[in-house]
């Protein structure tokens, strides 16, 4: 059987709880799975599949930058082949503008690759960080999670190639455009391997 | 590449058990709680939330938060500038005071909570998370950070503490709590209060990170040697820790803290930040040792490189290199100080 490598950038954030739920979604599919923390740009070479966890967009956008991952990490991802899943800080690094909620334009080093405008702390702070029942539409389908938001971002504006495949409140909080998926919310923080699973079906092809 | 610290023992993450088990293992201690906490007990996790609401403040929220600074730095800062300079460092977080430890402990007097225009102005400033300390049992000074919107609340021991013998029940909070610890049960007596996130107590505003080293290593073998011994052992050190057996079980299988534990307490160099993470640490608060240091904008910058890349010796000595040891705060020998200029000691 084929042996899958999972990418997960490994600068900062949710990592180990990304590299959990892949390995617990590579057991349900029946799938041998390998998982590679990507922290240099070499990492990169043979991965089936990428995801960019949680943690501060300006912290992990500035180790990028600092370690040369980030040119790499964006050809890579603009040649649109590679699955992704990207989860909050992950989604911001990808999308093409950025703004914050109340300090309005922000300069930081992004990969700029998705046709979406994601808004930071658009649900506020961490006081209201929230969970909630989210239907997610995948492959024609619909599924049910459970939908954790932790200083999340929305996603205001979405165009081109790029649709939303989740709303909540009338504001988009997930986004695909191809092989590439990107969510406000942490599907890592419950114990349903779905967006994982749909991320290793993509990878088998 | 350096030996592991502790050849031997498997260390797992946080979570190669899963977030959602450590979740569920405090709802589950919630249930059990039900009944005890009609008769008053105090202590006590909030039940989970229907699963049909928007629900906000819950235990998987709370313990979640930290689980985003992991691999990070907290910057202390005392304005708006420097908390500017932490952010575009590549900080995860700031912890906004009045005065930086190595202040207070000049200083003198009682040290309290920071001015609520102080902490709004950074919020308003900045857009990563920002932290703010109370003084250990001032339920008031809390709810005043809870009401402005503070993202987690520092119950410290560099702050003067209000109650000698009780910390704040957090299980009472919607914002999340991180609180220091220089063993194993002190760190779960916070949990058991509702701590969402530990670090270690060290010696603050001292720029010596021996001590640290010294709690982190304790907290770890603590941690290790439970889940050695026998489970009649394991009961007497719930008791002897003041914690529910559970909670003793849950880290021994764990083989570490079920919630995030950060370094703190005297880091002031890259290599200080990266030796924290290899003893173990999910990530590091630094207090004194940026803007107590003569190049806090690079230093700043050099830990954050560390702290992300402790593993890889090149990046670490290339942080080291940022900095000079010339700027490097003074810093303050421990043995130098007498037991009552201990901050440690504080709150147990």
């Amino acid at each position: 059987m084929k042996k899958i490598r999972v990418g997960i950038v490994a600068l900062q954030g949710g990592v180990s709880e990304h590299a959990y739920m892949v390995r617990r979604a590579a057991r349900n599919l029946g799938i041998d799975c390998e998982i590679v923390y990507v922290k240099h740009a070499e990492n990169l070479n043979g991965i089936d599949a990428l995801i960019l966890p949680g943690g501060e967009s300006t912290t992990i956008g500035a180790l990028m930058a600092r370690t040369g991952l980030l040119k790499p990490l964006k050809n890579l991802l603009e040649a649109g082949e590679t699955p992704v899943l990207a989860t909050c800080a992950g989604a911001i690094l990808l999308a093409k503008r950025v703004v914050d909620k109340h300090v309005g334009e922000v300069k930081q080093p992004l990969l700029a690759v998705m046709d979406f405008e994601a808004v930071r702390n658009y649900f506020g702070r961490q006081r209201e960080s929230f969970e909630t029942p989210l239907r997610v539409r995948l492959d024609g389908g619909e599924v049910s999670v459970r939908g954790v938001f932790i200083r999340a971002p929305a996603f205001t504006k979405v165009w081109g190639r790029a649709e939303s495949i989740s709303d909540f409140e009338g504001v988009s909080v997930a986004v695909r455009e191809g092989e590439k998926i990107a969510l406000a919310f942490h599907p890592e923080l419950t114990s349903d391997t779905v967006i994982h699973e749909y991320l290793l079906r993509k990878a088998l092809g | 590449m350096l030996p592991d610290p502790y050849p031997g023992i498997q260390r797992p993450g946080l979570v190669e058990v899963g977030f959602d088990e450590i979740v569920e293992f405090f709802y589950r201690l919630a249930e059990a709680y039900d009944k005890l906490r009609e008769e008053g007990l105090v202590y006590a996790p909030p039940a989970p939330p229907e699963p049909d609401i928007v629900a906000s403040g819950t235990v998987r929220v709370k313990l979640a938060f930290p689980v985003y600074q992991k691999g990070g730095v907290v910057m202390d800062v005392t304005n708006s500038e420097q908390a500017g300079i932490a952010e575009d460092a590549g900080a995860v977080a700031v912890m906004v005071l009045d005065k930086l430890p190595y202040d207070v402990r000049r200083s003198g007097g009682v040290a309290r909570m920071a001015s609520v225009s102080a902490i709004k102005s950074v919020m308003e400033t900045i857009t990563i998370p920002v932290m703010a300390k109370v003084r250990i049992g001032h339920y008031y000074e809390a709810l005043v950070l809870e009401e402005i919107g503070v993202d987690m609340i520092d119950e410290s021991e560099v702050l003067t503490p209000v109650d000698e013998k009780h910390h704040i029940n957090k299980w009472l909070f919607k914002v999340p709590f991180v609180n220091g610890a220089r063993n194993l049960g002190e760190a779960l007596r916070r949990i058991n209060e509702g701590a969402s996130m530990i670090r270690t107590k060290g010696e603050a505003g001292t720029g010596n990170v021996a001590e640290a080293v010294r709690h982190m290593k304790l907290i770890n073998s603590e941690a290790y040697s439970l889940a050695l011994s026998s489970p009649e052992d394991r009961l007497r050190k719930a008791r002897e820790y003041g914690v529910p057996p559970a909670l003793v079980e849950l880290v021994a299988r764990l083989r570490r803290l079920p919630v995030v534990n950060f370094a703190a307490g005297g880091i002031a160099t890259p290599a200080d930040a990266a030796l924290m993470m290899w003893l173990g640490a999910d990530g590091v608060f630094v207090g004194s040792g940026i803007f107590k240091s003569e190049d806090p904008r690079q230093r700043a910058e050099a830990i954050v490189l560390a702290t992300a890349l402790w593993d890889d010796p090149a990046s670490v000595a290339e942080a080291q290199e940022m900095i000079s040891e010339r700027k490097s705060m003074m810093g303050i020998d421990i043995r130098q100080l007498s037991p009552s200029e201990l901050l440690q000691v504080r709150g147990e």
